[in-house]
């Protein structure tokens, strides 16, 4: 599997370099995708970009997303919802682990996509078992939040009254531009476990894992439209991510302090929950927590009488 | 769920027909004024201290009933804003962070046992400048309120105990606005979990209801809280917009209309300030066919009558079985029949008046509109007195769920009434709103209860009961009904910075 080596400045990634003499097999590239409802379209607006790495290799032709390509997502998500949110914690963390399990199957290829994206392999290793853990981290936590996040409410009056966790909705998120990997999938864990479903624009600049990832959603029994991913430049649709009617709330993960701006002015069209995690250096231990998983939630307080006709002290 | 009848029975009525025409009138009982000193002009409470407003301008707070004036309040600009923050920064960064938690706690302790002494005083204040019942003020919002600083100063030294791994600290200095519907009770939501937490407060109380906040003010001071940790501006619009965006403020806190909390969300933008946001509120209230139905009926009125109806929370869309329907709607306009509308002060009352000129006006342009849009229009027959702003508790039947009155928040005695058949109907139809505040639900099935409290998008759900609240329960919406929990343990979050534990 160490194929990852040889790299010539053109598109070809898995070029191997022997034989002089025999023909030399042609490597068949792979078109990068981008994933909305479970399937693979390319963009719906027929563009591309090209991104580089610091040798100046070119990386792909990959998908310039447009504006209708993430209202395209928004929907699958809102559809994607109801039974996603409805499924039972401990079927999401079956997901999640399957995920995980499916991720460290193809561990060699993200390493090497990896590197093509300028990581060195000792970089790119940490980063993939990193990923698979946090994966892992958050398949535990899909069951367990809810308990730490809930409470029952000594009321004064008759009444039984608890309060609970439930998933906002559709989350968009622009995912970190660095540890293109990591720090994707440290975003998107908390908002699923949690019963989200999501549109993420993947980093513009290493955008080659995101979508091989959306290869391991795909084939992980994720329900379709749960997660949508797409590649493309935040400059150009992060104002369409805060400010589309159907999303609850959007994360973004740049320091950029215009678009921070932007985003929360645009967010109050529908009052969205909108999260900067521009602070997290993904590798650290802080990056994780169920404290992540509880921005997408909304508190729920429900009420119920408690009958009391036995009088005071006759219930026992 | 279509229920199958008998078509050779009768019709008979299983519902006794509630007598009004008997001579029966409740004698008048008001509650006597004589225990609530109002001063004839109001500062602002600035760093403990009474101060004058920069402006030298006062305006007028009446009592709603009578249209009398009750007092004048001093309006506060931005150099009084400044002060007020500067203060608040002062006693936060010398004072109230460095304090032991549990003093803190303390003092709000006392705030809450100086409440319950001048509870009579406090109920009757509030109905006087608000013009809800004595019955509501005396029993509800005051003894709530004093609930809610008891409750939170509890937290004051135990919040490592709330947040698993966390280490809780304060934000600063929290700027808070609050509504006309329940003055006092809406300052202790605030004030309590914010001093509770470690930070220290400007608040500005809404412009036609200052006067229990600023008894609060005195309360504050006789309770020696440290000057600068609570001060209070009354003013208008303007007022609360310098709070917003004032550069020393790192918290607001909000409750009122969705209109405003989205211009605050924008004013905020660009700015490390955060942001809690109690908004408004279009409730549907479900009864299916099963459920106690004199029960529901009593719970319908109280969830659309309470306080006139000036409640976020007001379970506004009644959402009736239609096998049912015909029997509810015609115990509803029984039911209206017999509510005293009338003088606040009476302790008979059971709606008094409408906050404000303006606030009656709203509720008028709702009764045309809903009139205009084809629904049918039933109204209590009980005379209005001539004097003072006054609304007859009122229902819609007939009305389209595209309605403006099913969709629009009207925060007035005025419900409308709309019929499903199925259960994914209703629900579709109970969230088909951008608001997601309250929910509410009567049936006699358990399992029935739990599918729909899980399936309605809001942040209070109340089943078999209507318009609760507790200083233990969280209080908080979804969607465009703003966002943060106030009450209970979630109510700290709004207040607390969380860092991990080292």
């Amino acid at each position: 599997m160490s194929k990852t080596s040889v790299h010539t400045t053109s598109l070809h990634t898995n070029g191997n370099g022997t034989g002089t003499t025999e023909t030399k097999r042609l490597e068949v590239l792979k078109t990068y995708k981008i994933y909305i409802g479970g399937q693979f379209p390319r963009t719906e607006s027929g563009r591309y970009y090209i991104p580089v790495n610091n040798e100046g290799k070119k990386l792909a032709n990959v998908c310039l997303s447009s504006r209708k390509d993430f209202r395209n997502a928004v929907v699958a998500a809102r559809a994607a919802f109801g039974g996603w949110s409805g499924r039972a914690a401990f079927n999401r963390s079956q997901i999640l682990y399957r995920m995980a399990e499916m991720l460290e199957g193809r561990r060699m290829q993200f390493i090497d996509e990896l590197m093509q994206q300028d990581a060195s392999r000792a970089a790119a290793e940490k980063e993939v078992d990193l990923a698979v853990d946090r994966l892992i981290y958050y398949a535990g936590w899909c069951d367990k939040y809810q308990q730490l996040f809930s409470s029952v409410n000594p009321v004064a009056s008759s009444h039984f009254n608890f309060s609970v966790p439930e998933p906002t909705g559709v989350v968009s998120i622009i995912a970190p531009q660095q540890d293109s990997l990591l720090g994707l999938i440290s975003v998107i864990s908390p908002v699923i476990a949690g019963g989200n479903t999501c549109v993420v624009l993947a980093s513009e600049s290493k955008p080659l894992c995101a979508v091989t990832f959306a290869e391991v959603l795909n084939s992980s029994d994720l329900p379709g439209g749960v997660v949508n991913i797409l590649t493309g430049k935040p400059s150009e649709l992060a104002s369409w991510f805060v400010d589309h009617m159907d999303v609850n709330a959007t994360i973004y993960c740049e320091k950029d302090t215009d678009i921070q701006r932007m985003m929360r002015e645009k967010s109050a069209l529908n009052l969205k929950r909108v999260f900067f995690y521009d602070q997290t250096d993904w590798t650290a231990a802080e990056s994780q927590s169920p404290y992540f998983i509880f921005d997408t939630q909304e508190i729920k307080t429900t009420w119920h009488p408690v009958e009391n006709i036995a009088g005071a002290g006759g219930g026992y | 769920m279509a229920v199958t009848k008998k078509k050779a029975a009768p019709k008979k009525s299983n519902t006794v027909k509630l007598k009004f025409d008997t001579s029966w009138n409740y004698a008048p009982a008001p509650e006597s004024k004589s225990a609530a000193t109002i001063h004839k002009q109001y500062d602002l409470f600035i760093n403990g201290e009474w101060q004058k407003p920069s402006g030298k301008k006062y305006f007028d707070t009446i009592n709603p009933a009578t249209e009398e004036k009750l007092s004048e309040v001093a309006m506060a600009n931005e150099a009084d804003t400044n002060k007020a923050v500067t203060a608040a920064r002062n006693a936060y960064e010398k004072v109230w962070k460095k304090m032991p938690a549990k003093e803190r706690g303390k003092y709000i302790f006392r705030i809450a046992r100086m409440i319950q002494e001048k509870a009579r005083e406090l109920a009757v204040i509030e109905t006087l400048d608000g013009g809800k019942p004595i019955r509501e003020s005396r029993d509800f919002d005051v003894p709530t309120a004093a609930n809610h600083f008891f409750y939170y100063a509890g937290w004051a030294d135990k919040l490592e105990y709330a947040f698993p791994n966390r280490q809780a600290s304060p934000l600063g200095v929290a700027g808070q606005i609050i509504p006309w519907n329940f003055p006092l009770l809406m300052a202790a939501w605030k004030i309590a979990p914010a001093l509770a937490t470690g930070n220290t407060v400007v608040l500005k109380p809404a412009e036609t209801t200052p006067l229990t906040a600023l008894k609060l003010a005195e309360i504050i001071q006789e309770a020696d809280l440290p000057p600068g940790v609570v001060n209070i501006l009354t003013g208008a619009g303007e007022t609360g917009a310098s709070i917003v965006n004032h550069p020393g403020i790192d918290k607001i806190a909000f409750t009122g209309s969705t209109e405003v909390g989205k211009l605050i969300q924008r004013a905020i933008a660009g700015t490390n300030k955060k942001a809690t946001l109690e908004l408004g509120g279009k409730a549907a209230n479900i009864i299916f066919e099963d459920a106690p139905i004199d029960q529901a009926v009593e719970g319908v009125i109280n969830g659309i009558f309470f306080n006139q109806g000036h409640v976020c929370c007001a379970g506004s869309r009644l959402y009736v079985q239609e096998s049912i329907a015909k029997q509810v709607i015609r115990k509803l306009k029984d039911r209206i029949e017999t509510l005293i509308v009338g003088d606040p002060i009476d302790k008979n009352t059971d709606i008094g008046a409408i906050n404000s000129k303006q606030q009656l006006d709203t509720i008028h342009k709702y009764l045309n509109i809903g009139k205009k849009e084809g629904a049918e229009m039933y109204e209590s027959s009980c005379p209005l007195p001539r004097k003072g702003y006054f609304c007859r508790p009122t229902i819609f039947t007939n009305v389209a769920q595209s309605s403006r009155i099913a969709q629009e928040e009207i925060f007035g005695p005025v419900l409308a009434v709309l019929t499903f058949r199925t259960d994914d109907e209703v629900i579709e139809k109970a969230n088909n709103s951008p608001y997601g505040l309250s929910a509410g639900v009567w049936t006699d099935k358990g399992s029935k209860i739990f599918n729909m409290t899980k399936r309605m998008r809001a942040g209070v759900v109340w089943a078999n009961t209507f318009n609760k609240f507790d200083p233990s329960s969280p209080f908080g919406g979804y969607k465009e009904s703003g966002f943060g929990r106030e009450g209970g343990l979630h109510g700290l979050m709004p207040y607390i910075n969380l860092t991990h534990q080292s």
